[in-house]
């Protein structure tokens, strides 16, 4: 009886998505428009296109690990060194209100530019590729881990900051011990908007000036009209953004298991 | 002093050090002059090109297409919301779709928007419109999801139908939330639309005006400027999208409290 229940609250979630599927399908096939592939081709070419490589590369095509590599290292890189300088500078911003007060509207300007718009300039500056990504990237997810971190140290519970001093752990320890573990929701909150942030810049990064990629991947295959493959991609790049979200949050949950039982309307 | 006099006085002297210390590192640095021009030419530019005849345009076809597509988001996305929240057996069978949907970025749609669309202001704003609809449709979604069960019960005990508790419960207190959605799309939108026009070039916009002046030879000075310019729209647009919040809904309890 109950997987009965459970089986009709399957269909009852996914029912919609079948359907909207299926429409797709009959209508790209009906319509024959060259530029909307019906979605099985389109699976097919993502499937051909990077999936369909030997046991040993985990089923992953040459292409893919020409394609995937470059992204995916720019992609980290630039997270990685956002994140680091972020946590960093937000821990001073937020410890220190003078600090906070004279760089709060530089802050707010620096984070109000759309980091697109300074990759002209850096194609002039920079090497095509790996440089230019990993400097966009890192601008412009730099933001939010700077200014959740900044507000999650500000907003540290003073009674825990004054037991801390009875006690006299101070410095380093009081950094570690106290501050830290209680901004980590609002900087692991900064961390995954960031995230989602870098796939975007990633893309953009590449589509204008890359020579490798999976934002190069869909330039050539838009400039080529080969339109499976340019949708291949679309998809491809939905399902990472999905596929980094969850990891994250399994990270999340793990490294915050004891925090979200202590406060559960934090996160 | 009062606080926000301290503040401004600190945010003030923090703008001019910022300056003082970008113009230090760029007479000084080590880098090569027609690479990165002095801070101070590039504010003059900025300066200059504010009354710009062949600028101006582009900022103006860069706002349009930016605020169109975000007012269409914001339609669609709240009567979306709504209609939704009304119809739970849609509503749950939608979620599935909308988590599908979600995660695909906006910048890899503009191979396809450029394909698909004849100009460029078309695709900029139905590209726009896609990435706006998500934050307010989640928000508009679970504000909707939140409103107070004893209010709409005790309209409905008074008799009221199902459009009177929606118009005058459910609609005014989701409202506030779906307005944080809204201030969080513009943001996203900004980047959007700059990114198309950098993309599909032509010249159109800010992001078309930044890439003529990168291309034959470069203009450093022009494109550091129009970078700035569109800092100030985003801090102009978060400003006015901030004010207009408070304003609208200074009734509201939760409002006292920042939003994210």
């Amino acid at each position: 009886m109950s997987s009965v229940l459970r089986g009709l609250r399957v269909v009852s979630r996914l029912w919609l998505l079948v359907l909207v599927i299926a429409a797709w399908e009959i209508a790209t096939r009906a319509w024959k428009d060259d530029f909307f592939p019906p979605p099985s081709k389109i699976v097919k070419a993502l499937h051909t296109m990077w999936f369909s490589g030997p046991a040993g590369q985990f089923f992953l095509t040459d292409k893919a690990i020409e394609d995937f590599k470059p992204s995916f290292t720019n992609l980290f890189s630039g997270w990685a060194i956002a994140a680091v300088l972020g946590v960093v500078l937000g821990v001073l911003i937020g410890r220190s209100q003078l600090l906070g007060d004279v760089l709060d509207p530089v802050l707010q300007f620096g984070r109000s530019v759309p980091p697109p718009t300074i990759i002209p300039f850096l194609l002039a500056l920079l090497d095509l590729g790996s440089p230019l990504s990993i400097t966009t990237i890192a601008f412009g997810v730099i933001w939010p881990v700077l200014l959740n971190t900044a507000d999650g140290v500000r907003s540290v519970d003073r009674l825990q900051l004054e037991t801390a001093r009875v006690f006299g752990v101070s410095g380093w320890l009081r950094l570690r011990r106290v501050i830290l573990p209680s901004a980590s929701p609002k900087i692991f909150a900064g961390l995954r908007v960031s995230l989602g942030f870098a796939l975007i810049l990633m893309v953009i990064s590449e589509l204008i000036g890359a020579v490798g990629g999976i934002g190069k991947h869909l330039t050539t295959a838009q400039q080529t009209f080969q339109m499976a493959d340019m949708w291949a991609g679309i998809v491809l790049l939905g399902i990472l953004g999905c596929m980094f979200n969850l990891i994250f949050m399994l990270v999340e949950r793990r490294v915050l298991a004891w925090h979200s039982g202590v406060r559960r309307n934090d996160a | 002093m009062t606080r926000r006099g301290t503040r401004f006085v600190r945010g003030a002297a923090g703008i001019a050090g910022a300056v003082v210390i970008a113009e230090l590192a760029t007479r000084f640095g080590p880098f090569d002059p027609d690479d990165v021009p002095p801070a101070s030419t590039v504010l003059l530019r900025a300066v200059e090109l504010a009354g710009d005849g062949e600028f101006l345009p582009e900022v103006a076809g860069t706002i349009r297409a930016w605020l169109g597509g975000l007012l269409l988001a914001t339609l669609a996305s709240v009567t979306l919301g709504l209609v939704l929240s009304l119809t739970p057996w849609l509503n749950n069978a939608a979620r599935v779709v909308v988590e599908f949907l979600r995660p695909i970025p906006a910048l890899a749609l503009i191979p396809l928007a450029i394909v698909s669309f004849s100009s460029v202001t078309q695709s900029k704003m139905s590209l726009v419109f896609w990435a706006a609809s998500w934050p307010i449709l989640i928000n508009t979604l679970y504000a909707l999801r939140d409103v107070d069960p004893v209010a709409k019960e005790t309209l409905r005990s008074f008799g009221f139908g199902k459009a009177a508790v929606l118009l005058r419960v459910s609609l005014p207190s989701a409202a506030p939330f779906a307005a944080t959605g809204v201030r969080i799309a513009a943001s996203v939108g900004l980047v959007v639309v700059v990114s198309t026009e950098l993309f599909a070039g032509a010249g159109e916009g800010v992001g078309g005006f930044l890439m003529e002046s990168q291309s034959g030879g470069g203009r450093p000075d022009l494109m550091l400027a129009g970078a700035v310019w569109a800092g100030v729209l985003g801090v102009i647009a978060n400003a006015l999208l901030v004010a207009l919040e408070r304003r609208t809904f200074r009734w509201h309890t939760a409002q006292t409290l920042e939003a994210a």
